[in-house]
């Protein structure tokens, strides 16, 4: 349950191995969660320093988020092991590199499954677990790729795109029902996923996206930028002529 | 069943969402016990309990401010029997005219008298009288199971009587109550004040007057620094006499006149209550206040309830609501007190209600409130940053002092810190689990800090 402060006391992470996603449990942790469930698959065998030392307890969870016919039984352990959700961060995914993509299509349907509607599946799972209890905010990673679509990156930003318009939907969905989505749009995030991929300018560490994220959680916002300059940036990025974005978007 | 409906308490903070339903009789009450689901089910009066006490996230709320129904004054045996969905407003106007008043009187009327008896509230005369739970002479208990139970503290299941009295509502609906009442001869208080400097004196002269007066209650400036830390407004009073009154009051000395309330306006930025606005206010309050003034004759209304002359007052505080933080310290513990106001003052955290008062004797509920000591109360904007630290070492300091927070002020403390505070809390849990043995009764606050 979430106090009145924010502190909320269970989190549930799928994709227990994202970098972005432990920097925003171990923020939630740090504010006084007592209870994580790190779902991803095989589960979560080695769990992060910042956490073991943290005094809350840590779960680990079967989750596959290929096999979307088990992710409403997901939900549920994740359920019998901390009680009520009180916050759930939907972290998981796959970024792959274009070229290969163009060179293997079954391979980009693949991912493009995994960034999709592998979210569709567990997050109507969630909000549904949400709206019974009552309360709780489900984080869904989504990204300014998806924003616009980039020639670069197009398999993983249509997938974005795609999420992102389901996690706004949703979140109109459990307007009223004590539960809230809260989605989240990082720029360019040095981590181990995209450690192949050029840095793009206003880049985030995983600890600044925490930090919007939980600052999102505190006042109630629908949407939050990572870092919040994007927001203005992708505005005008909207409105650029194709031709134009074409060439800058490589 | 209807949509679900969010609610909050008086704080304005964590909304969730529950089906309310709203009974208008004890059969009815009953059969919405029944229909709980799994989620479970908790009675709620006026919802002026600040955090969750009266929210049930994904379940149902018993809406009990329909119980109403005629008030039955016995004077001879000087009690009132009230049905549990009675504001004590109604109940007070309801009394004075026959020269009688409330044993107990908390800081609003706008509270049930089931809720008042769920939180055994206090008031301003705690030292002498002790909580509402002591004048309660008899209460009507319906339990999950649907059984009606008439509860004393003298006879029938006492045990029960007890773990429902200051039980948050968790142990059944209270449906009624017998309450015992006073002799007053007026409508009026007859009202001492006092400026005091600093905390010292605020503490010296509380601790050496205190047994003198019926009433007291002390404004705390939790915004002034440096020597003025801990300066404050003393009022103490008894119930004037008619002798008391000056001429043109005589001639209707009980006659009530509580006001038509104001209205706060709808809606309030985020940050009005600020370091700055509520210093100022706090200044001109303090300097507002005579330096010493004696027997001023005060109707009852605007002495206990200021605030109840303006409708929705905490919604000033803007959209993200505020918490309100009372705690209670032995007498000894005043370094306590003294570490919690200056750490206040310190990081300037905006508190304009802040309200100091010794506690006298306690009722036996294992989950009331009082105790004997100090105890202070203050309202901080929910969004005032690093709040959450701040009252974390602020819990540590009051449970090392053998100290307690009182639970339906309480939105954000740790199930471990109140736990320790409430030693009884096992025994408690025996009690209730008799009577609800399948868990059906339960609320947000009970699971924030697990109590069932």
């Amino acid at each position: 349950m979430r106090d009145s402060l924010g502190t909320v006391r269970s989190v549930l992470l799928l994709g227990g191995r994202s970098e972005i996603g432990l920097a925003i449990v171990e923020l939630l942790v740090r504010e006084g969660a007592r209870e994580v469930v790190l779902a991803a698959r095989g589960g979560v065998e080695e769990t992060p320093a910042a956490l073991t030392v943290s005094g809350a307890k840590i779960h680990s969870l079967e989750f596959d988020a290929e096999a979307t016919a088990t992710h409403t039984d997901t939900v549920d352990a994740a359920v019998d092991l901390v009680g009520d959700l009180d916050v759930v961060v939907d972290a998981f995914g796959v970024l792959g590199e274009q070229d290969a993509y163009d060179r293997d299509p079954g391979t980009a349907a693949r991912a493009a499954a995994v960034n999709y509607t592998a979210h569709v599946s567990v997050d109507l799972a969630v909000a549904a677990r949400l709206r019974e209890q009552g309360h709780g905010a489900l984080v869904v990673l989504s990204s300014v790729a998806g924003v616009r679509v980039r020639r670069a990156n197009f398999v993983y930003g249509s997938a974005k795109a795609g999420l992102d318009a389901f996690a706004q939907g949703l979140a109109d969905s459990l307007h009223g029902s004590g539960a809230r989505v809260l989605v989240v749009r990082p720029g360019y995030v040095p981590t181990r996923m995209s450690a192949h991929v050029d840095p793009a300018p206003f880049p985030a560490t995983p600890d600044q996206v925490a930090d919007s994220v939980a600052r999102g959680l505190r006042s109630g916002a629908t949407t939050v930028w990572a870092p919040r300059v994007l927001r203005p940036l992708f505005t005008g990025m909207r409105l650029l002529p194709r031709p134009l974005w074409r060439r800058l978007g490589r | 069943m209807s949509r679900p409906t969010l609610l909050t308490g008086w704080g304005r903070t964590a909304p969730t969402a529950a089906t309310v339903v709203r009974p208008r009789t004890v059969a009815e009450a009953a059969e919405a016990l029944d229909r709980a689901g799994p989620r479970g089910v908790v009675p709620r009066g006026l919802g002026r309990s600040y955090g969750d006490a009266a929210q049930d996230a994904g379940g149902l709320v018993l809406d009990c401010t329909g119980l109403t129904g005629p008030l039955r004054f016995d004077p001879e045996r000087e009690e009132v029997t009230a049905p549990a969905g009675t504001p004590l407003r109604r109940l007070m106007a309801h009394l004075l005219p026959y020269g009688r008043f409330l044993p107990v009187v908390p800081g609003t009327g706008h509270v049930t008298l089931g809720g008042a008896i769920a939180a055994d509230v206090h008031g301003k005369n705690h030292h002498v009288d002790s909580s509402i739970g002591a004048h309660v002479r008899s209460l009507t208990l319906l339990t999950p199971r649907g059984e009606v139970l008439e509860l004393g503290p003298d006879y029938g299941d006492t045990a029960l009587f007890w773990a429902t009295v200051g039980g948050m509502g968790l142990t059944g609906v209270i449906t009624s109550a017998r309450l015992a009442v006073h002799t007053v001869e007026t409508a009026h208080l007859r009202v001492d004040t006092d400026r005091t400097g600093d905390l010292d004196s605020t503490l010296e002269l509380m601790e050496r007057t205190d047994h003198a007066y019926r009433y007291t209650v002390c404004w705390v400036d939790l915004l002034a620094r440096g020597a003025a830390t801990g300066r404050g407004v003393l009022t103490r009073a008894h119930h004037a006499r008619l002798t008391d009154l000056p001429a043109p009051l005589r001639r209707e000395p009980l006659r009530h006149r509580p006001g038509a309330p104001l209205s706060a306006p709808p809606w309030a930025p985020t940050g009005l209550l600020n370091r700055a606005t509520v210093g100022t206010f706090n200044t001109a309050y303090y300097h507002a206040a005579p330096r010493r003034r004696r027997g001023r004759a005060h109707p009852l209304g605007g002495f206990f309830h200021p605030l109840d002359r303006v409708r929705g007052w905490n919604r000033i505080y803007g959209a993200h609501g505020f918490v309100q933080y009372q705690f209670v310290v032995p007498f000894g513990a005043e370094d306590t007190l003294r570490h919690v106001v200056e750490g206040l003052s310190r990081a300037g955290a905006p508190s304009f209600l802040a309200v100091l008062k010794r506690m006298g004797e306690p009722t036996p509920g294992p989950l009331s409130f009082p105790r004997p000591g100090w105890t202070l109360a203050l309202d901080l904007p929910a969004a005032s940053p690093g709040l959450a630290r701040l009252l974390r070492g602020f819990d540590e300091r009051v449970l090392a002092a053998g100290g307690r927070l009182y639970l339906a002020k309480d939105s954000r403390a740790d199930a471990a810190t109140v736990h320790a505070m409430y030693p009884e809390l096992a025994s408690w849990r025996r009690v209730r689990e008799r009577v609800d043995p399948d868990g059906v009764l339960v609320s947000d606050l009970a699971r924030r800090l697990r109590l069932v």
